[in-house]
């Protein structure tokens, strides 16, 4: 049992959430092992941030639990260990005078803790943080010049710099150009497979995940699915439409009715 | 002009107290900018003046308090006016905006109730409307000297949350910064920067020396670091011109210093313009 608890960086179990007298979410259950890449994708409306903000400890849920590297969210006190990039257009002013270094040192604030400033060992993280997401070249840039992919890149080096273990991303590629998507996929690889960092991201566009991806989950309101990338692909076409079709036709379908697949990522 | 400075107190005191200023409120100033929130220092002027006309009143009406510097009962309201600016916008979650003409019509309000329940002052009301080179004494000096030791301590050691705070409110809290007690931190520093700057720039202007230099600052500067040096750069050209200004030609300090603060913004935007067009 010990064993299972070191090897998932995240677990939920039978997790409720309610908001004005609706459930948001109802009995999700999930686990996240080290060293994956974990798409969760859903519709719009369908609970993924919510379970995003659940898995920050931003928000309490009223049923259920959720370990964080093993320890219960309420007593975690590790959070540099977990990397957060949000959905970057609602969350920053693109006018803000800050160069990229400036907004990649942002991500050791809470590293460092109060009253300390940045030592030339921390200069060093941040270049690197900044390289591996490759914008080496815009270092003195300001963030209001960049496209919109360039920023959510510098926002991933913000959450690098810390050396998170587990790399959380709502919607990344909100904002990044068709043509760009593929080789924003390939750094994520590389952040997962040569860095180890374990990778959930979550997307409301299924057609967006790529090959990449080690497991599927496919959550609204209920998790529907939750396995690995290739159980996914065997999914029929017309299940993955149907999880799809509830924020279409929300009002003929019954949640209820749907029982709750659970698929074991490794066995 | 130097022998003069060397010859008065009264001059002394405004030059000091004026490079003071000119650091500490274009400082605060990049930080209210950027988290959009200019019009706060000005409702909190407008209340300061509340403090600044009670204290005049208490002055007039009772002989217990003629020793008493309104500086310190202006600080008293303007940090009062802060804490519940704070309130309103958390009473208001969806107009948050709503706070600030709030206080700011209440602090006019007080205050003129004040001014006209003391019947007129025998002070110069004009001074703190319009600041003075004459009117900062020495305890005037020492209370915004030290206000400006605290706020600087403040703004260094807390530099990196305060700068995380204002660029991604969302992404600091969900880090586990403090931002609520950050953020009541910065807005008491704010209301005691106002009330220090009073004396010298007037109540009616003191907003503009937290926001002019940095919104000419913003117009080239490249990240953070250098809009606060500029911001202090041109806060301090304004407030040294300004009041030189206003000692040969016997104006008001407020306006000399605002006008410097607006001409540097146009050449800031000029220049700006200028390069621009150089590298097409």
């Amino acid at each position: 049992m010990n064993m299972t608890t070191n090897d998932y960086i995240v677990q939920v179990e039978d997790l409720y959430y309610r908001y004005d007298k609706e459930n948001v979410l109802e009995n999700i259950n999930i686990s996240i092992q080290k060293g994956s890449f974990l798409a969760i994708v859903g519709p719009n409306g369908s609970g993924k941030s919510t379970l995003l903000k659940l898995m920050l400890g931003l928000i309490k849920p009223q049923k259920g639990s959720i370990s964080l590297f093993g320890q219960d969210i309420s007593r975690f006190r590790e959070q540099h260990k977990i990397g957060f990039v949000s959905q970057k257009a609602n969350s920053f002013n693109t006018g803000f005078p800050a160069t990229v270094f400036e907004v990649v040192a942002s991500g050791l604030t809470k590293k460092l803790g109060l009253f300390q400033f940045l030592r030339k060992s921390d200069h060093e993280k941040i270049k690197q943080a900044i390289e591996s997401v490759g914008m080496e070249q815009f270092l003195d840039r300001n963030i209001g010049e960049l496209s919109g992919g360039q920023q959510q890149r510098v926002f991933i080096a913000r959450a690098l710099v810390s050396e998170p273990e587990l790399l959380i991303l709502d919607e990344p590629t909100v904002g990044v150009d068709a043509k760009n998507v593929n080789s924003f996929y390939e750094m994520l690889d590389s952040l997962n497979k040569e860095k180890g960092i374990t990778l959930l991201l979550v997307t409301h566009d299924i057609g967006t995940i790529s090959d990449k991806v080690t497991n599927v989950a496919c959550l609204n309101k209920n998790m529907h699915f939750h396995g690995s990338a290739e159980e996914f692909e065997q999914l029929k076409i017309n299940e993955v439409s149907e999880i799809y079709g509830h924020d279409v036709h929300v009002l003929t379908h019954d949640h209820h009715h749907h029982h709750h697949e659970e698929a074991h990522i490794h066995d | 002009m130097i022998s003069g400075l060397l010859q008065y107190e009264f001059l002394q005191n405004a030059f000091l107290t004026g490079m003071i200023i000119g650091v500490i409120a274009p400082l605060l100033g990049v930080f209210i900018v950027v988290r959009r929130l200019s019009l706060i220092a000005d409702a909190l002027s407008h209340v300061t003046l509340a403090g600044i006309a009670a204290s005049l009143l208490l002055e007039k009406k009772f002989m217990l308090f003629s020793g008493l510097n309104p500086l310190y009962m202006g600080m008293a309201f303007s940090v009062g006016g802060s804490l519940f600016i704070e309130k309103l916008r958390t009473v208001y979650k969806h107009y948050q905006e709503l706070a600030i003409p709030i206080i700011l019509s209440g602090g006019i309000g007080l205050g003129v109730i004040f001014i006209s329940l003391a019947d007129g002052f025998n002070t110069d009301l004009f001074s703190y409307l319009f600041g003075s080179v004459s009117a900062v004494s020495r305890a005037d000096l020492w209370t915004i000297l030290i206000i400006s030791i605290l706020v600087i301590a403040v703004v260094v050691s807390l530099y990196k949350e305060l700068f995380l705070l204002s660029f991604d409110e969302e992404y600091a809290r969900a880090t586990g910064i403090a931002a609520k007690s950050l953020h009541f931190i910065f807005i008491v520093m704010v209301a005691l920067v106002i009330a220090a700057s009073m004396r010298i720039v007037g109540i009616l202007l003191v907003s503009s020396l937290m926001t002019l230099p940095v919104a000419a600052s913003i117009r080239f500067a490249k990240g953070f670091k250098q809009t606060i040096f500029f911001s202090i750069l041109f806060g301090e050209i304004s407030v040294l011109g300004g009041l030189f200004l206003s000692y040969y030609l016997d104006l008001a300090p407020g306006g000399t210093i605002v006008m410097i603060a607006v001409l540097i913004l146009v050449l800031a935007i000029w220049y700006k313009k200028q390069a621009a067009a150089r590298s097409i």
